[in-house]
C-alpha cells in the first residue's frame, strides 16, 4: 500500500533520513518507532506530501507521490502531532472544509461528520470556533478530519498525544476497526505500549536509519533478546544506554 | 552517573538558595531570538537593501528638517520659538501613538506570550518579571519613534551648533520621555485584562487602536492644517508669536521633553534651565514605581484571566449548507473561498483594518476635492486632464497600500495549517487562484469607485476618463498578483498578529515594487495621451504617428500589466509547492 524506494531527506549537510526502503502492506497496522530526532516525523511528513524527499520515491496505492501527488493523496488521511487548525472556523465548518478539499459534499458526508463529532464528544462544540478548543479537543477534531473523507490509509504521528483515557481507547478501537475493514495504518509513536499492543509490524528508526523491522517475534530475534518486551528491544536497537540507566535508576527510586 | 542529576534540593545537606535572575537575564531570550531571527532571515543583499532604504529615509528626513530649521534660524526672534514649537508638536503627536502601541504590545508581552507559563512557574520575583516585560514592551513600542527622532535631533544639533551637553541630554531625556507612555500603557493593559479576558481585550484594543488612528488621520486632514500656516489670520505679529509661545499644556511630557532637549541649544525661553529634565526624570521614576505597584496588585489575577480565555465563542449562523451550495464555484474553490472569508471577518485584527482603509480612501477623495483647481481663475481643460491622469497613479498607490493589507498576508495566514493543504489532494494553484479572486474583487470595487468618483469631482469624462478607468482596472489585476507573489516569496508563518505581516521586509519590498510598477505604467501612458489631448485642444487632427504612439504606449502598459499578473502568480504557485513548513 505504501512503498518507500531509496527515500532520503537532507537539510543542507544534515541527513535526516538515510535511503529508506520499506513496504507497508495493504490492511496492515504499521508502527514507526524511534527516539527523538530519529527522523520519524520527517518520514511521516514525506508520506503525506508535506515534505518532498531529496531522493527516492514514495508510492501510495500504486500512485507516485511525486508524479501523481493528487492521485496519491486522495487515499490518505493524516493526523499530525501538533494540532494546528484554522482558529476562526467552527468544528463543523472545519470538517466541511476538509471534505471540500477531498471533493466530497452532500447530506451523507454531513451525517458522517456529525457522527464522528458525536463519537468524540465534540458534537456540542460543533458550532464553536476552534480557538476555544482545548489541546485534546483539537486533537480529536483532527482525528475526525482524517476519517471524514473516507481514506484508505491513515497516517498518524503520535496518535495518543493529548487524548484522555476514553479517547485513547476509542482511538485504538478505531484504528483496529479501520484495519479490520481493510484499511492501512502507518503510525509513529513514542509510546512503546501502544506500538506493542496495536501494531502488526514495527520499524525501529534511529538517526535516520532503520535498525530493526518486523513483527515482535522477528524483532526479538534481531535483537537476540529472547522474550524481551519492546522497551528492551527498543533500547538495545537504538543504543540509548544512558536512557536504560535512567530507567533503571528511576525504578530503584520509585 | 545519572544519580547526581536526581539529587533533590530539599534533601541536600546545604540546600542551594536560588539566586534571582536579573531583569536583563530575563529579557535575554527575547533579544537573542530576535537577533538570530534577523541573522537567519537577512542575507547580505537584504541587509544592504534595508540599510539603503533606512539611509535614504534618514537622509530625506534630515535634509527636510535641516532646511526648515535653517530657515527658522535665519528669522531672529520668531525662528527660535518656531523651532521649539516644532519639536514639541512632533513629540506631542508621538505621545498617543506611543501610548496605544505600548497598550497593545503589553498585552502580548505580559499576558499572551508563549513563554509566560515557564516564567510564571519559575521562582522569580514578580518585580523582576515586571522589569523584563516592561523593557520588552518599551523597546518594541518605541524603537520606530527613536529611529525617526535621530535625524530630527541631528538636524537640530547641526543647525543650532549643539554643545556636548546636548548629546548627553538626548538619551536621558528620550529615555525618560519614552518611559512615561510605556508605564501608562502597561498599567492600562493590566487594568483592561482584569476587566476583559485577554483575547477579547486584544480584539477590543485592536479595534480601539485602529479607530483612534483612523479618527486621528481623518480629523487631522479634515482640519486642513495647511491653512494654519497662513499668519494673515492673526491680528498682528505679537499675537502670532504670543500664540506660538503658549505651550500646548504645561502638564504634557512632550512639552517638558522638547524644553529639556533644546535647553542646551539656547533657543528655549530659559536657556540652560535644568528644570524640564528634572521634571521629566522624576516623573518617569515615579511612574515606574506606580507601574510596579499596579503590576504587583493586578498581574497575577490578570494572568489567570488570560489563561481562562473567556466565554466560548460560537460562530454567527452563516454556515447554512444550502446558502453555501448556492455559491457558483466548484466545490474545492468554494471551500477555500468560504474559509478565507470566514477567517477574515471573524478576526478583529484583520477586518478592523478595513476601517483604516476606508479612512485612507475618504482622505484621498477629500484631497482631490480640495485641490486648488477650482479656486480662483478657471484651470484649463488640459491641466485638469493631466491631473486626472496623475490621479490614476496615486489611486494605484492607494490600491497598492490596500493590497498590502488585504492580499499580501494571505499566504502567511495559512501558516501552521499549511500541512492540511499540502497533504490534501488539492492543486496548490487552485489555492493561489482562490486567494487571488478573493483579494481582487474588493480591490476592483474600491479602484473603480475611487477613480470614477474622483473623475466626477474633477469633471473629466470621455477619452481620458475611459483610459484612467481602464488603467486602474488593469492595475488592480496586476497589484493583486504582485501582492500574492511577494506574499508567497516572503511569508511570515509565525506572526502572532496578522496586522504585522504587511510591515515585514516582504511587505516593504512589495510596496516598493508596486510603486515602481505603477510609475512605469503611468509613464508609458502619459506622453501619448498628453499628445493626443494637445492635438485635440489645438484642433489638430491626429496623424498616423500620434495614433501609433498612443497604441504603443497603451499597448505596452497593457502587456506590462498582463505580465505582472502572470509572472507573480506562477512564482507564487511554485513557491508554495516548494515551501516545507
Amino acid at each position: 500500500m505504501i512503498r518507500f524506494s531509496g527515500v532520503t531527506k537532507r537539510y543542507g549537510q544534515f541527513t535526516a533520513v538515510h535511503p529508506l526502503d520499506l513496504h507497508v502492506r495493504h490492511g496492515e497496522m504499521f508502527g514507526f518507532l524511534g527516539p527523538n530526532g530519529a527522523g520519524k516525523t520527517t518520514t511521516i511528513r514525506m508520506v503525506t506530501g508535506v515534505l518532498r524527499p531529496t531522493a527516492g520515491s514514495i508510492t501510495i496505492a500504486g500512485k507516485d507521490l511525486t508524479t501523481d501527488p493528487i492521485g496519491a493523496k486522495r487515499h490518505i488521511g493524516y493526523i499530525p502531532d501538533r494540532p494546528a487548525l484554522y482558529e476562526k472556523l467552527t468544528g463543523g465548518e472545519f470538517l466541511r472544509f476538509v471534505n471540500g478539499l477531498w471533493g466530497r459534499e452532500g447530506e451523507a458526508q454531513q451525517r458522517k461528520a456529525d457522527e464522528l463529532l458525536d463519537l468524540f464528544d465534540l458534537y456540542e462544540w460543533k458550532d464553536v470556533m476552534v480557538e476555544n478548543y482545548s489541546h485534546g479537543m483539537r486533537q480529536k477534531l483532527l482525528i475526525c478530519s482524517a476519517l471524514v473523507h473516507g481514506p484508505d490509509v491513515i497516517v498518524v504521528d503520535e496518535p495518543m498525544v493529548g487524548l484522555d483515557p476514553k479517547s485513547t481507547r476509542l482511538m485504538k478501537d478505531l484504528l483496529h476497526g479501520f484495519v479490520e475493514k481493510g484499511g492501512t495504518v502507518f503510525l509513529s509513536t513514542h509510546t512503546l505500549e501502544v506500538a506493542e499492543s496495536v501494531c502488526d509490524r514495527i520499524a525501529i528508526l534511529n538517526a535516520g536509519r532503520i535498525q530493526g523491522l518486523g513483527t515482535m517475534a522477528e524483532l526479538r530475534r534481531q535483537a537476540e533478546m529472547g522474550e524481551a518486551g519492546l522497551e528492551e528491544i527498543f533500547l538495545r536497537l537504538t543504543g540509548t544506554e544512558q536512557a536504560r540507566e535512567l530507567v533503571a535508576s528511576l525504578r530503584v527510586t520509585a | 552517573m545519572i544519580e547526581r542529576f536526581l539529587q533533590l534540593n530539599g534533601q541536600a545537606q546545604v540546600p542551594v538558595e536560588p539566586r534571582q535572575p536579573g531583569v536583563l537575564a530575563l529579557y535575554a531570550p527575547k533579544w537573542r531570538t530576535a537577533r538570530r531571527r534577523a541573522a537567519e532571515s537577512h542575507s547580505l543583499a537584504r541587509a544592504l537593501l534595508l540599510g539603503a532604504i533606512g539611509f535614504i529615509f534618514w537622509a530625506v528626513l534630515f535634509s527636510l528638517m535641516h532646511r526648515v530649521l535653517a530657515y527658522f534660524n535665519r528669522t531672529p526672534g520668531l525662528g527660535d520659538v518656531l523651532a521649539v514649537k516644532l519639536l514639541a508638536t512632533m513629540l506631542l503627536a508621538f505621545l498617543p501613538i506611543l501610548l496605544l502601541s505600548n497598550i497593545i504590545t503589553a498585552l502580548s508581552s505580559f499576558f499572551l506570550a508563549r513563554d509566560l507559563e515557564l516564567i510564571a512557574a519559575a521562582p522569580v520575583d514578580p518585580l523582576r518579571v515586571y522589569g523584563a516585560r516592561f523593557l520588552e514592551t518599551l523597546i518594541h513600542s518605541s524603537w520606530m519613534i527613536v529611529l525617526v527622532l535621530i535625524p530630527v535631533l541631528a538636524a537640530y544639533a547641526t543647525v543650532f551648533d549643539a554643545p556636548a551637553r546636548f548629546y548627553l541630554s538626548v538619551p536621558l531625556t528620550l529615555g525618560a520621555f519614552l518611559v512615561l507612555p510605556a508605564v501608562a500603557g502597561t498599567a492600562t493593559t493590566q487594568v483592561l485584562v482584569n476587566v476583559f479576558p485577554a483575547r477579547r481585550a486584544r480584539d477590543i484594543l485592536a479595534l480601539v487602536a485602529l479607530l483612534g488612528t483612523a479618527a486621528f488621520i481623518a480629523v487631522f486632514r479634515l482640519m486642513r492644517p495647511e491653512q494654519l500656516a497662513r499668519p494673515e489670520g492673526f491680528r498682528d505679529l505679537v499675537d502670532f508669536i504670543g500664540a506660538l509661545r503658549t505651550p500646548q499644556s504645561v502638564w504634557l511630557p512632550s512639552e517638558w521633553a522638547a524644553n529639556a532637549l533644546l535647553t542646551p541649544l539656547r533657543i528655549t525661553e530659559r536657556p540652560g534651565d535644568a528644570f524640564p529634565l528634572l521634571l521629566l526624570g522624576t516623573s518617569a521614576a515615579a511612574f515606574l514605581v506606580m507601574g510596579a505597584w499596579v503590576h504587583g496588585r493586578l498581574f497575577l489575577t490578570g494572568l489567570t484571566r488570560a489563561q481562562e480565555g473567556g466565554r466560548r465563542r460560537s460562530a454567527p449562523a452563516t454556515g447554512r449548507l444550502s446558502a453555501e451550495r448556492a455559491i457558483p464555484l466548484p466545490l474545492t474553490a468554494r471551500s477555500l473561498v468560504l474559509k478565507d472569508l470566514r477567517s477574515f471577518f471573524r478576526d478583529t485584527t484583520q477586518w478592523s483594518q478595513l476601517i483604516l482603509l476606508a479612512v485612507l480612501v475618504v482622505v484621498y477623495v477629500y484631497n482631490i476635492k480640495v485641490l486648488p483647481l477650482f479656486s480662483g481663475e478657471d484651470v484649463g481643460f488640459l491641466l485638469r486632464n493631466v491631473v486626472v491622469f496623475l490621479n490614476t497613479g496615486l489611486a494605484g498607490f492607494v490600491l497598492a497600500a490596500i493590497a498590502a493589507r488585504l492580499v499580501f498576508p494571505a499566504i502567511s495566514l495559512e501558516g501552521r495549517s499549511l500541512w492540511l493543504l499540502r497533504s490534501s489532494p488539492l492543486r496548490l494553484s487552485l489555492l493561489v487562484w482562490s486567494k487571488y479572486w478573493v483579494g481582487l474583487v474588493p480591490l476592483l470595487v474600491i479602484a473603480v469607485a475611487i477613480t470614477a468618483g474622483t473623475n466626477a469631482i474633477l469633471g473629466v469624462s470621455g477619452f481620458v476618463g475611459a483610459v484612467s478607468l481602464g488603467t486602474i482596472i488593469a492595475l488592480s489585476f496586476a497589484l493583486t498578483s504582485l501582492a500574492l507573489g511577494f506574499g508567497a516569496l516572503y511569508p511570515r508563518f509565525n506572526s502572532e498578529n496578522p496586522a504585522d505581516i504587511p510591515t515585514s521586509f516582504g511587505g516593504l519590498l512589495f510596496m516598493m515594487s508596486a510603486t515602481a510598477f505603477i510609475g512605469v505604467v503611468v509613464l508609458l501612458e502619459a506622453w501619448p495621451v498628453y499628445s493626443f489631448l494637445l492635438a485635440d485642444v489645438e484642433g489638430r487632427t491626429l496623424g498616423p504617428a500620434d495614433w501609433g504612439a498612443l497604441a504603443t504606449g497603451l499597448g505596452m502598459a497593457f502587456v506590462l500589466c498582463v505580465a505582472a499578473v502572470v509572472v507573480p502568480m506562477r512564482i507564487a504557485v511554485r513557491r508554495i509547492e516548494s515551501i516545507e513548513h
